[in-house]
């Protein structure tokens, strides 16, 4: 799989990626330029140009308010963008919806957490891969040969993803009845089991503890390095984002302010006054 | 032995609630035959008994609509109508051919559920694209719509086939149609249909509560049911996961209309004369009573529901008057009890992991 990098052989990687070296030889698995979105007179997100690797795990950060959600928004098309483009593995996503975003492979967890809290853990797993089930609604009324092997090999999935997080046992439970920490998680094994090649994350270690933060950090990683994904995630936990995020983008009102790996992003005068206000006398 | 045990364990509870309704059915079956055989039954019950298993489905199929999919349908009465109008005509054609009373029976029910699951997806395609309460507006409308229709509509058949006349000014009479001497008028406008063959029997009614409880528990337990139910418990999500919103709501939609029209092809089956009046608006909100009471997405409380507020109203007949006061205040105990916390923690109690063991684990 490893191809060598060699000069001049690859799409040229426009020079303000933050793409990690690894992934310099590949195509990126997201590319969106000048991207927008207006809400009647507001400009919600404005030339929003953002690169993402195969397999990089990338930080959007930004104060409230800045328009964080509202990418994760364009990106899966819960808004059409206004203005703008974006590439997914190459491929336009233009006029595509949520529905067809998830099947090119952009899957997303919630801020607020969506799910379906009346099913079962391992029936909320199972949704997530309804995709890659192939059987149609007869075949389930009539149970054939096909439902029990399909019904099986899924069975056997969603324990296998629950245990990435060691929630097998929780596998019967409601979902609503879950800790808050453990919806969290559930919600990333949700959008694993749609077999993304993205994986936007909005918020995942809001709520939790310093404890809980940390596990989440090894987590993220083990699922990049499991699965060989991308992952976006929206953070407002600096230890997490400048832990882990190997390029992270900075948004203020919309526009992105700065770019970089966690040590140009601290070391950035533009980051440091939309976080602190600016300086008196400077 | 030992591995059947073994598989009951394994069993999931959502399973075993499963098993358990179809047992249900089958003991109350065996039993009501059982007394029927005695002779312990009196005409006003022998006479319940196809009707109940009529409404038994439609609260069944009206569950998946309002309580799997989470749609509010206040026309579950008019696809019952459109299945006993399609029924009885096509078993009164059938007759005309003279074809046995089973492929009559079984046909009219086919048919019945055909044409009720195309009027489900005339309904269906433009309203469940939408967001909100549509459905329940639209299907207000199209329980009267329907009931207008059926009220103008001349129906008969001869050795020339179907004939089949609109009467939308009121001037037409069944004389219009030009059936042969040997034609049978089968609907007839306003006065609906008279002279129809009962073939409907109390076997065939369990039969069919029997299909549709499979229908709908095995559509539920399915890929598709869990597509529908996410689709209820949070629709951004459902689609963020690649879920095709409009295509499950859909298949959910029709399904129920379908399994609505069966039931009123037997229902129609099951009388000589039939009236479009009978399937209004009020008898969409009694199904929609059973399936509330019952409990939303609840198939077995479904089943108990139905068969106990049909059964009230005749067991209260000697209140005379007080009649409906006594069913309406049954039906408010019932509501405030089953929404008191402690009696749910009792009823959770008697009924260990009712909820998928959800609560304890």
């Amino acid at each position: 799989m490893a191809k060598k990098f060699e000069k001049g052989k690859m799409v040229p990687v426009p020079s303000r990626s933050i793409i990690p070296e690894r992934d310099l030889d590949k195509s990126p698995i997201l590319e969106c330029s000048h991207l927008g979105i207006d809400f009647g007179g507001l400009r919600a997100v404005d030339d929003f140009n953002l690169t993402i690797g195969r397999t990089e795990i990338a930080g959007l950060i930004g104060p409230n308010g800045a328009g964080k959600t509202t990418v994760f928004n364009l990106l899966t098309k819960v808004y059409q963008p206004t203005r703008g483009t974006i590439l997914l593995d190459g491929i336009d996503t233009a006029g595509k919806t949520t529905t067809q975003i998830n099947r090119m492979g952009i899957a997303r967890t919630f801020q607020n957490i969506r799910l379906f809290s009346d099913l079962s853990v391992e029936d909320n797993v199972k949704v997530g891969l309804h995709n890659q089930e192939r059987y149609s609604a007869l075949t389930g009324v009539l149970r054939l040969p096909k439902y029990w092997r399909q019904e099986k090999a899924a069975h056997e999935r969603a324990l296998e993803l629950l245990s990435l997080f060691e929630m097998q046992d929780l596998a019967d439970h409601k979902a609503g009845s879950l800790p808050y920490g453990a919806q969290r998680r559930l919600e990333i094994v949700r959008a694993l089991a749609t077999n993304p090649s993205l994986l936007l994350l909005d918020e995942p270690a809001a709520g939790m503890n310093p404890s809980e933060t940390a596990e989440l950090m090894e987590n993220i990683v083990k699922i990049r390095d499991t699965f060989q994904i991308a992952i976006l995630l929206i953070e407002h936990d600096m230890n997490l984002v400048m832990g882990i995020c190997e390029g992270i983008c900075v948004l203020n009102f919309g526009r992105v302010i700065a770019k970089g790996t966690s040590e140009e992003i601290q070391a950035s005068p533009a980051v440091i006054e939309a976080y602190l206000g600016k300086g008196r006398g400077s | 032995m030992k591995q059947i045990s073994a598989y009951f364990k394994q069993m999931k509870t959502v399973t075993k609630i499963d098993y358990a309704t179809y047992a249900g059915v089958v003991l109350a079956f065996a039993i009501v035959l059982a007394f029927q055989s005695a002779g312990l039954l009196n005409r006003s019950i022998t006479g319940m008994l196809v009707p109940i298993c009529c409404y038994v489905c439609m609260a069944v199929s009206l569950n998946l609509t309002v309580g799997i999919l989470g749609e509010l349908s206040l026309g579950h009465a008019g696809f019952m109508s459109v299945g006993a109008f399609s029924g009885v005509v096509a078993s009164m054609s059938l007759g005309f051919t003279g074809a046995g009373d089973v492929v009559r029976l079984v046909l009219a029910l086919v048919v019945g559920a055909a044409m009720a699951a195309l009027a489900g997806v005339i309904v269906g395609v433009p309203v469940l694209r939408l967001r909100g309460d549509y459905l329940a507006i639209v299907t207000l409308a199209f329980g009267e719509i329907i009931k207008e229709l059926l009220n103008s509509l001349l129906v008969g058949f001869d050795e020339n086939g179907l004939h089949i006349l609109f009467n939308y000014d009121g001037s037409r009479v069944v004389s219009d149609l030009g059936l042969t001497e040997n034609g049978v008028e089968i609907i007839k406008g306003a006065q609906g249909v008279a002279g129809n063959q009962r073939l409907a029997t109390f076997t065939v009614g369990f039969v069919l509560v029997m299909i549709t409880l499979v229908v709908v528990l095995n559509l539920v337990r399915s890929r598709t049911g869990r597509a529908v139910m996410a689709i209820r418990d949070n629709r951004l999500a459902a689609e963020s996961v690649g879920i095709n919103v409009t295509k499950y709501k859909l298949i959910a939609f029709v399904v129920s209309a379908a399994l609505a029209g069966a039931a009123g092809a037997l229902y129609g089956l099951n009388l000589s004369s039939l009236s479009s009046t009978t399937f209004d608006f009020n008898a969409s909100i009694l199904i929609l009573v059973y399936v509330v009471l019952g409990g939303l997405g609840n198939i077995w409380g479904s089943v108990v529901a139905t068969i106990v507020l049909y059964v009230l109203p005749e067991a209260l007949r000697e209140f005379d008057n007080l009649r409906m006061l006594v069913y309406a205040i049954v039906l408010i105990l019932v509501m405030l009890a089953t929404h008191n916390q402690r009696l749910r923690a009792l009823l959770g109690r008697l009924i260990p992991k009712r909820k998928g063991a959800a609560a304890h684990g």
